[in-house]
């Protein structure tokens, strides 16, 4: 066996890919909570960034299939994981008090994950669809002011909003498990820095779906 | 001339083993690989045998009855283990480890071999540490020592208060990579059911597959046998609830001697029996005997007091109590040998000043409240805090004293409620440790040719008595050092032999022998529960062949012994079947080899007409309860041979030579 | 050492004849156990009265009574080793149940632990793990170095040390959701590494063991740190993040592949 198909088929390989993919999302998801965030102060701060991304050529053709690499990745990962470990017990206890050796969001990040999963195939039925539509199969001329309007006009609908929150509320539960956890896979865990990347992980996993959240329901309230 | 033949070679004995060493005969490796070992026990003793057999290139076969090497019972030994290694500068040394060892065994152990177990003892350690055995190190990253009863240097080398365990996984691990590489075959859950002899030599054993209950032949040029000592003959002690006598009792019916069984020793610092539901017993590691102090009330109305739950250990003023092992032994004090320490605490008992809350009100006090104020005085200093409060010392000093027993005094409170911090433990004495066992010469052979005993399994370099941290020495010196260079000499002669056969006249017997006993337990339309026997003769032993002795009870124990063992076959019951797994037809066979034991156990301090060491007759005693031992008619080693029932078995005697120690009365006053 | 009143309990006990029978939870009563007794004790009680009845007892693995040979291994009420922090089964005692209490007794699950007999499960799987590369490869010859020629910190033998206490019994995988037994080889690995005599062989070790483990079908780790909290003896989840570190290393950065 080559070192590579070692390494990476390993249980121990592949929950690492699965941090480095984690961490790559985690990135990516700040990156993304900065850009909507502007969309509150600024309307053409957002649509200035909005217009960048959307046309240039490395975050497009670079960036954005990577992105794309990386959430399939993570989501099939969990899913082949989810199903070896579950193999891995075939009877079941008859009495088995997980509660008391385990927070209830690191057992069930195969339940905060499909929920995030269902969102994103509706996130991407809202955005990116027609985002991609609209650049590459439709070829519609571009206005660089439009990002700011699409956005707004998504969140008027109270139904959407709510789903919205609640999906972030299953990232939040998904983050606080995983943040930490992503660190840990990776192999780094010390004495002095993992309580502090224990906090940041708590951080980061209630204001950022709370930041999102607050866009939505900021834009929804705007309107009405 | 006894048949007895100790093979103690010649010259001074400070060259004697390397001298030894250097003329015996050796195996050439293309022939290793042609011999077949068996070894029976993975504790210390075996897995470093089979460990060292295999490295040297012997075909290993190992046995044992627990799920995996890893758990055998040498695991639960806390303290240390001794090595001369004079690290600490305090004038240590081989002959100094030996003397102490000599006399700690109140002089009834072979010199030879005491010398040999203390000269090998420096490799234990660099043995181990090259094997990633995690000891205690000081800042500097040097291997740190404590000391512990009945010597004055610190020789200890100890990893935590887990020093078995890690010792034991460390030969574990070295039998690992042997069994990875196919060195080692393992067997685990297999239980050894006889040896099998052919022409007069160990060639084999019958084995029983704990979990397909198939018996098993197995052949080999050398059976060693490690099986541990026997102290659950009494039922209640601290050892294993598997730990049996059935492999070394095995042996001795089929010719090899069984020596000085008589020879038990009782642990000072045992948690009490809690009452009859008691399965065990759990010991408290030597080490608090150098900070508690050992105490009971001086007046019988305040242990009365105490045993109904009226008053407590902490109302009791300081003038009301009796720290008797001070007050009877001032120089040693709460540290002397285990043997003197508890027989002091069962005499207290007895003239009715036990605090212990059971029907004989069996425990005495081990309190820390005098080194926590001390440490905690200490402590203070340290950190120039003056005007403090007692409180506030108490308060430090439970701090260090938590930081040095502190997996200790959480296990007592676990196991009985109480915390020791704030009120004394109490202690009472439990079987421990049988320094008795197959005889073997100095090559550590049976008198069955090509059987061997190891470890606590033979009956050892101990004497009459073992000192603290010396039971772990000894495994891993017979496993690492001793035992795979005199099983060479042997061996030699093995070289054209072949493999042996398993189906020749003599495996046939042996087999129909055991699947007899097995049908007999599994059909007999018996009453009562083997635990049932057990029980009744673990009281008989603790009675009447326990801390202390004497001819009536002795002979009483002998005829009632017999009458349980009768009553046994009689009326025991063995539910389920042989083919499959059972644990009562395990126990079964077990405890009827402890019956057998027990009564040959007596009569052997029956004849034993002396005290000594862990052997204390009431006849042989000073004004004062100390031991006499009479050297005159006593300095030997009684070897059993069987001869059916355990009232015919006829004793040889070894006697013991000291040609470099000077017999003296042992005194810790 | 209470003399309080006996208890008497409802208990349910996983029965399993051999590896082939399917198995069922099986219901008995046991009456004025004693609190001050032991886990172990009770079940004693119960397999007395068993066998009073002409019935097999339950067959469960036990034998050190004190905690550390790892050899007793229930689950009790849904947990390993039942209710109570840093022990072992043997060490539970019957004064952390009720008076009425039902008490439901199970073996360890996971594909690798195969049940032997009712409570009694197959733990080969870590031997053999241990085979693959669980020690240092020295002989036994009476002249290595000697044990102080290697001044080792004193920091990192405490923590080898606080890795090497793992007494195998399996708690780790039985807890995990996972049935993941990362726990218990990364305290090997981690011992090892942390000495200087074992890190001559550290990245082939880390290697073949995690190999071993992933073949005998534990699950993955997903760091729910529920092995950590059951562990009887209180083995730290960074030996995990050890574990991961030394076999990423060992499969970036060795020349050779084992």
């Amino acid at each position: 066996m080559s070192w590579f198909k070692q390494t990476w088929n390993s249980s121990i390989g592949r929950k690492f890919a699965m941090a480095l993919s984690a961490l790559f999302l985690i990135i990516f998801l700040l990156q993304h909570f900065l850009i909507n965030f502007t969309s509150v102060i600024s309307e053409k701060t957002f649509n200035e960034i909005s217009h960048f991304m959307g046309k240039n050529v490395l975050v497009q053709f670079v960036m954005q299939p990577i992105l794309i690499f990386g959430v399939i990745f993570h989501f099939v990962m969990g899913f082949i994981l989810e199903v070896k470990n579950r193999n891995a017990r075939q009877v079941k206890y008859a009495m088995n008090k997980g509660e008391a050796n385990s927070s209830w969001v690191s057992r069930n990040m195969i339940y905060s994950g499909l929920v995030i999963l269902f969102f994103l195939g509706l996130h991407f039925y809202d955005f990116w669809i027609p985002e991609i539509a609209h650049k590459y199969i439709e070829f519609k001329p571009e206005n660089p002011n439009r990002y700011f309007g699409e956005l707004v006009h998504k969140f008027a609908d109270p139904v959407r909003v709510g789903i919205y929150a609640l999906s972030f509320v299953f990232l939040a539960l998904h983050l606080l498990h995983g943040f930490a956890s992503a660190f840990q896979s990776s192999g780094i865990n010390h004495r002095k820095y993992s309580p502090m990347i224990k906090k940041l992980g708590k951080l980061y996993a209630i204001a950022i779906p709370a930041g999102f959240i607050f866009i939505a329901v900021f834009h929804y309230l705007n309107q009405h | 001339m006894s048949v007895l033949d100790s093979k103690v070679p010649g010259g001074p004995i400070k060259d004697k083993w390397t001298d030894y060493k250097n003329n015996i005969k050796l195996v050439n490796p293309a022939n290793k690989r042609q011999i077949d070992v068996i070894v029976v026990g993975t504790g210390l003793a075996g897995g470093s045998a089979a460990a060292t057999l295999a490295e040297q290139g012997y075909n290993v076969k190992a046995f044992c009855y627990q799920d995996s090497p890893r758990r055998a019972h040498s695991i639960a030994a806390q303290g240390g283990i001794n090595a001369a290694k004079n690290y600490q500068g305090d004038g240590d040394s081989t002959h100094r480890l030996f003397y102490d060892t000599v006399k700690g065994g109140d002089y009834r152990s072979r010199e030879s071999n005491v010398y040999r177990l203390a000269e090998v003892s420096a490799n234990i350690i660099d043995q181990c540490v090259a094997q990633g055995v995690p000891f205690a190190r000081d800042y500097g990253g040097l291997l740190d020592n404590r000391s512990f009863g009945g010597v004055q240097v610190s020789r200890t080398f100890y990893a935590k208060g887990q020093t078995g365990q890690q010792l034991l996984l460390g030969c574990y691990s070295a039998m690992s990579r042997q069994i990875g590489k196919g060195k080692i075959k393992m067997y685990n859950r297999h239980e050894m059911m006889d040896i099998v002899k052919v022409d007069g030599k160990a060639r084999g054993i019958i084995a029983r597959d704990l979990v397909t209950g198939e018996i098993e032949r197995h052949s080999a040029h050398a059976v060693v046998i490690a099986s541990g000592g026997y102290g659950n003959v009494f039922f209640l002690s601290t050892n294993a609830m598997g730990s049996n006598v059935s492999a070394g009792w095995k042996v001795h019916k089929k010719g090899a001697f069984f020596a000085n069984p008589c020879f038990t020793q009782i642990h000072p610092t045992c948690i009490p029996q809690h009452g009859d539901q008691q399965s065990k017993l759990t010991l408290m590691s030597e080490s608090l005997r150098n900070d508690g102090r050992i105490w009971v009330p001086a007046k019988k109305e305040d242990a009365e007091a105490v045993r109904a739950g009226k008053l407590k250990p902490t109302d009791i003023k300081e003038e009301d109590r009796d720290y008797y092992l001070e007050r009877r032994y001032p120089s040693f004090g709460n540290l002397v040998p285990r043997d003197v320490a508890s027989r002091a605490a069962k005499e207290r008992c007895d003239a009715g000043y036990g605090v212990g809350t059971n029907e004989t009100g069996e425990a005495v006090y081990l309190d820390f409240s005098a080194a926590i104020m001390r440490y905690g005085g200490e402590e203070a200093n340290v950190k120039g805090l003056h005007d403090i409060s007692q409180d506030e010392i108490r308060k430090l000093g439970e701090s260090v004293v938590e930081s040095k027993y502190g997996n200790l005094f959480q296990m007592y409170e676990k196991i009985t409620a109480d915390n020791p911090y704030k009120t004394p433990m109490k202690i009472y004495p439990a079987v421990h440790y049988t320094m008795g066992g197959v005889w073997v010469d100095y090559n550590l052979m049976t008198t069955i040719e090509g059987c061997y005993a190891i470890g606590e399994a033979n009956f050892s370099d101990h004497g009459a008595n073992r000192l603290g941290a010396s039971a772990l020495m000894q495994g891993l010196a017979d496993g690492y050092f001793v035992l795979p260079y005199t099983i060479g000499d042997y061996l030699s002669g093995d070289i054209r032999t072949g493999a042996i056969p398993t189906d020749s006249a003599e495996f046939d017997e042996a087999e129909k022998e055991v699947k007899d006993r097995i049908e007999f337990f599994v059909s007999n339309k018996g009453t009562k529960s083997v635990d049932h026997f057990h029980r009744r003769l673990g009281k008989v032993m603790w009675n009447k062949v326990g801390m202390a002795r004497n001819e009536k009870g002795l002979n009483e124990a002998i005829a009632e012994i017999k009458q349980i063992r009768e009553e046994f076959w009689k009326d025991v019951t063995v539910p389920g079947s042989a083919d499959g797994m059972n644990q009562e037809l395990e126990k079964a066979g077990r405890v009827a080899d402890f019956l057998e034991l027990g009564e040959l156990f007596a009569r052997d301090a029956l004849e034993r007409n002396e005290s000594c060491g862990g052997h204390f007759r009431e006849e042989y005693q000073t004004e004062e309860g100390e031991a006499v031992r009479d050297d005159a008619n006593f300095t030997y080693a009684a070897a059993w041979e069987y001869k059916g029932e355990p009232s015919d078995a006829v004793v040889h005697k070894e006697e013991l030579n000291y040609e470099n120690i000077e017999l003296k009365t042992r005194s810790y006053k | 050492m209470s003399t309080a009143q006996g208890l008497n309990l409802t208990l349910k006990v996983w029965r399993q004849k051999n590896n082939k029978d399917k198995g069922q939870m099986e219901t008995y009563q046991v009456t004025d156990i004693s609190p001050d007794s032991s886990f172990l004790e009770m079940m004693d009680i119960l397999n007395e009265q068993l066998v009073g009845e002409g019935k097999e007892p339950v067959a469960f693995d036990h034998d050190c009574r004190e905690g550390i040979c790892g050899t007793c291994s229930m689950f009790i009420n849904g947990e390993a080793h039942g209710p109570g922090r840093e022990i072992t089964t043997c060490q539970l005692h019957m004064r952390e149940f009720k008076n009425g209490e039902t008490i439901y007794i199970e073996p360890w699950r996971a594909k690798a632990f195969p049940v032997v007999k009712d409570l009694v499960v197959d733990r080969g799987a870590f031997d053999r793990i241990m085979a693959a590369g669980g020690f240092i490869s020295v002989n036994t010859s009476g002249n290595t170095q000697d044990a102080n020629a290697l001044p080792i910190p004193k920091y990192d033998a405490d923590r080898a040390m606080d890795a090497a206490t793992c007494i195998g019994c399996g708690a780790c995988v039985a807890s995990c959701k996972n049935s993941s037994a990362m726990l218990f080889v990364s305290a090997k690995v981690s011992q090892f590494a942390l000495l200087p005599q074992g890190k001559v062989e550290a990245a082939e070790r880390v290697q073949k063991m995690v190999k071993v483990m992933d073949e005998e079908g534990f699950g993955n780790c997903s760091n729910t740190g529920a092995c950590e909290v059951e562990c009887p003896k209180g083995i730290s989840l960074e030996n995990i993040a050890r574990m991961n570190r030394e076999f990423i290393k060992a499969g970036a950065a060795s020349e050779h592949s084992s």
